[in-house]
């Protein structure tokens, strides 16, 4: 009797850890590609890097200006077209969880959350690049406006289902219009969960790079204009990485290490925003 | 209305006014940027990976002394032609002349404006990086995936005096669609009736064997780092990573290295005047037989979806210089410039190149 | 009165926004999928279904069959998925029971939010950069081509990807087991990892596996950190170090370059079936999911 127990108990002990070894082991990736961005890509940070644009092949020097402002500018237009459209679809299934429209919207977001990201590249060069005969940022941002778009929908409905009804009830008893009740007491009270949803889709988009490939399609200048094609740091670090020259392989893992900063940051400050602003009820 | 009342309405009115012109003025203060900037010429080209090195070059002089930007994505000559046949780009970069049903495919005549010339070069990664002598039986033999190791007899029996390891060939070639397969695959057809019905000559092809790298940069990229690997990549990018190169023996018999001057020879033949013409397997005594010429594609007509002028006289004006004051930067980056007869047929095909039916250039 | 009629309109018109929105959804995956039919429709027409099993990729000869990608794609993404099974198992298991609340489980919780954060370019360069010359050496030692990239190293990379998505899922659903099945089953002797194997994981399979199931649509989808590490070829692998291709990888490679309107239809038509692909899968995976929290 008693050694079975013991075995059991043996067994219960080996079983955790077991499990406690696994779950830190999964992070180990994390660390080894953080220690490999930092280790190869430190040495070539530098102001010049950041603020300058790049070089012809061959020549010493030369920065990524242009892909990081392409970044930023990719997620302003990207935000720009999914924000309103998400936030507002959002609402809807929020509030009409009961319809047959709502049932379907819910199923197709899903859905739109798991389209291949170059599937999404496909259809922005057919919907935008080819009518417009030429390649542009505007393209890349509607790649991306559709990738963010299922991200702010489903933070945003649920953000929205936690607000207690008593609050939208309370104000619309005191006679509050529909419309002014959702744009100044609801949205406001659940701005932290609207914003996490936004910063969580940007970060998201940010790293991307198979929807940018035939839309955005790359720029050696500096470019602010939405109608031109734009560089960005994905697809930069996509060109450098494959190249067999070791200075832009350098140069790769510096912009590698500016873009997980950035994505990281993203994340924090989502974190950050729930902190502060996320109203309890 | 009365009077307090309606006080109040226009108060409100210049209120909401107010407020309306202040959101206006920012949404236009944020455009305005966008809207300057469209007026700026700035060209787009994509295509060929070869001569992706000369162009960055080419374009950074150019953007210093003319203070126009041309933009040039290397995405390989296959590319290069889906995009000028799209009309999303002012000109496409190809190592391969666009064929007969493609021309027909295009929605306007496209010419061939020759650039330079190049190599496609054997590059391999074994150890002591010996220098090779290659036939053309070797060559087709090992991509055809039917000589697997490299001590094996044919090859011994061409370098006796170099110690082959016992190791297997890895064959790395290109994923896409590339105007530098085009010319080694065209040479390999000229040479084996084989390749020439297993697999045949075009941008992309169905390779019997091996692994793909994306663009020159991805072939020279994967053979630099396997060992026992062979790769085909144009010279410069042999170059610019140390990868040996190897002879190649030519039509009338001599092993040729790879450099300038045998590209160079291997153009000494009789050119057609819209320039598509392949000079692989060249007749030339001392050419390197697998040479090539890169192009640049433009539309001749250049009025087509609502183009506007200064953009095709910007395109003619950056061709000419391509072609003229351009040609010194392909010798110190390993490029063959154009000879002089090539340099003349080029010349006839920019002066050809009209807006509304008349030549820009005057 | 005018105060009124224009909030009245306002009012009608702010519910009219929010329900085109939801119907913007709809038009916008109609659209998606009649572009890609439309676009894939020469392809369709020349191949009909020998699309699917025919084994050549030939640009020059215009024959295109799919065979290659798909059993490229099948092979990662399966051979991730069960990589990754192990782990994701343990962080479910730790973070739903083990560990529900505090600074280590925040702890564990904030590193798996960081790995899934890491954009998928970054895990292709570093797979290409760091693991594929590691692999080198390893089918050096067995006696295998070195190629480096290859399936293997594709699926490595892949199941790092998706055990974020795994793993929070089954964390959910085993945090949801009711307290009184668990609290009978140690009442009677039982010891934790016993409860957790015969009592828990039974109960929350069905959640389990509908995670599992989201996680094989991501590996499906994934383009970019595949299409660096896979070797990027068109014929049928041999062996899991084989070079390969994905459908996701093939339309990376070769999309802005299809020279031709049948290769460009050809690449179209893989793009849909993986839009249709992974529209099953993720179906699939949600409806188990509603019908597990719904018991």
């Amino acid at each position: 009797m008693e050694r079975k127990i013991y075995i059991r108990i043996l067994k219960d002990r080996l079983f955790k850890i077991f499990i406690i070894l696994f779950s830190f082991l999964s992070t180990l990736p994390l660390f080894f590609i953080l220690f490999h961005l930092i280790k190869n890509g430190i040495s070539s940070l530098s102001f010049e890097f950041l603020f300058n644009l790049p070089k012809p092949v061959g020549e010493k020097g030369g920065g990524i200006a242009n892909a990081i402002v392409g970044t930023f500018i990719l997620i302003l237009v990207s935000s720009f077209l999914s924000i309103p459209i998400g936030v507002s679809a959002g609402i809807y299934l929020s509030e009409n969880k009961n319809k047959k429209l709502s049932n379907v919207v819910s199923m197709l977001v899903d859905i739109l959350q798991g389209v291949p990201s170059i599937v999404l590249g496909i259809i922005a060069y057919l919907w935008v690049v080819r009518p417009m005969g030429r390649f542009s940022a505007l393209s890349g941002g509607v790649a991306l406006a559709i990738m963010m778009l299922p991200v702010i929908i489903k933070s945003t409905e649920e953000t929205i289902n936690l607000i207690p009804e008593s609050l939208k009830e309370a104000s619309l008893s005191l006679g509050v219009p529909y419309y002014k009740t959702f744009l100044l007491v609801i949205l406001p009270a659940g701005l932290s969960g609207v914003l996490t949803g936004i910063l969580l889709g940007i970060s998201r988009i940010a790293g991307e790079t198979a929807p940018l490939l035939f839309t955005a399609f790359g720029n050696p200048y500096m470019n602010l204009n939405i109608f031109k094609p734009i560089e960005s740091l994905p697809h930069l670090i996509y060109n450098y990485a494959k190249s067999p020259f070791p200075e832009w392989h350098q140069k790769a893992w510096a912009a590698s290490f500016i873009l997980i900063l950035i994505v990281f940051t993203l994340n924090i400050l989502s974190k950050l925003v729930v902190k502060r602003w996320k109203v309890r009820f | 209305m009365k009077g307090r009342k309606r006080y109040r309405w226009k108060a409100k009115l210049s209120e909401k006014m107010k407020r309306l012109l202040a959101k206006v003025g920012m949404g236009l203060m944020l455009f305005l940027p966008f809207v300057a900037m469209a007026e700026e010429i700035e060209l787009l080209g994509a295509g060929a990976t070869f001569p992706y090195p000369l162009y960055t070059k080419m374009f950074d002089v150019y953007y210093k002394t003319t203070g126009v930007k041309v933009n040039y994505q290397s995405i390989g000559s296959g590319g290069g032609q889906r995009q000028l046949i799209n009309r999303t780009v002012d000109f496409g970069g190809s190592d391969a002349f666009m064929k007969d049903e493609q021309l027909k495919e295009a929605p306007g005549e496209i010419l061939h404006i020759p650039i330079c010339l190049g190599a496609v070069v054997p590059t391999y990664n074994l150890p002591g990086n010996p220098k090779l002598k290659f036939t053309p039986e070797i060559l087709s033999g090992i991509f055809l995936g039917k000589i697997n190791k490299w001590n094996d007899e044919k090859i011994s029996k061409i370098n006796p005096d170099v110690d082959l390891p016992d190791m297997a060939i890895i064959v790395v070639h290109r994923s896409d669609g590339s105007g530098t397969t085009f010319i080694w695959t065209d040479y390999l057809s000229k040479i084996s009736n084989e390749w020439k019905e297993k697999v045949g000559a075009g941008t992309s092809v169905n390779w019997p064997a091996g692994i793909g790298g994306k663009g020159n940069e991805g072939v020279a990229g994967l053979v630099r780092q396997i060992p026992g690997s062979i790769g085909y990549v144009e010279l410069i990018y042999a170059i610019q990573n140390n990868l040996p190169t190897g002879l190649v023996m030519n039509k009338s018999g001599k092993f040729v290295e790879p450099s300038i001057e045998t590209v160079s020879y291997s153009a000494n033949v009789q050119l057609p005047d819209d320039m598509r013409i392949s000079i692989t397997d060249t007749e030339s005594k001392d050419g390197y037989p697998i040479s090539g010429f890169t192009w640049i594609l433009v539309y001749k007509e250049q009025n087509y979806g609502g183009r506007k002028k200064e953009r095709a006289e910007a395109l003619v004006k950056l061709l000419w210089w391509m072609t003229h004051e351009g040609q010194k930067y392909t010798k110190p980056l390993h490029y063959a410039p154009l000879p002089p007869l090539s340099v003349e047929k080029a010349e006839k095909l920019i002066r050809s190149i009209t807006y509304n039916g008349k030549p820009l250039l005057k | 009165m005018h105060g009124l009629k224009r909030e009245l309109t306002l009012e009608i018109v702010f519910k009219k926004v929010l329900s085109l929105s939801a119907i913007f959804i709809i038009v916008l995956i109609l659209s998606i999928f009649l572009t890609l039919i439309f676009n894939s429709l020469p392809s369709l027409k020349a191949f009909g279904l020998k699309f699917f099993y025919g084994k050549t990729w030939d640009p020059v000869f215009n024959k295109f069959g799919a065979l290659p990608f798909l059993v490229g794609t099948i092979l990662t993404s399966f051979l991730a998925l069960i990589i990754s099974l192990p782990f994701s198992f343990s962080i479910s298991i730790f973070l739903g029971e083990y560990f529900r609340e505090g600074r280590i489980s925040s702890f564990l919780k904030s590193l798996i939010e960081l790995l899934a954060g890491i954009p998928s370019i970054i895990y292709g360069f570093w797979g290409l950069f760091v693991l594929a010359p590691l692999m080198r050496i390893v089918q050096m030692k067995l006696g295998f081509t070195p190629y480096g990239v290859g399936i293997l190293t594709a699926s490595i990379i892949l199941s790092i990807m998706i055990i974020p998505y795994s793993a929070s899922i089954g964390r959910e659903v085993i945090e949801l087991v009711p307290s009184e099945i668990k609290e009978a089953a140690y009442s009677l002797g039982a010891t934790k990892s016993e409860v957790i194997r015969k009592i828990i994981l039974p109960y929350a399979s069905s959640g389990i596996i509908s995670g599992i199931i989201l996680s094989l649509g991501r590996a499906l989808g994934e383009t970019m950190a595949v299409t660096m590490v896979i070797g990027n070829s068109n014929v049928l692998p041999k062996n899991i170090f084989s070079p390969s291709n994905t459908m996701a990888s093939v339309i990376a490679n070769e999309f802005a370059e299809a020279t031709g309107d049948l290769y460009l239809s050809a690449l179209v038509e893989i793009g849909l079936f993986l839009f249709l692909v992974t529209f099953v899968v993720n179906l699939v995976g949600r409806y188990i999911i509603k019908r597990y929290t719904a018991v």
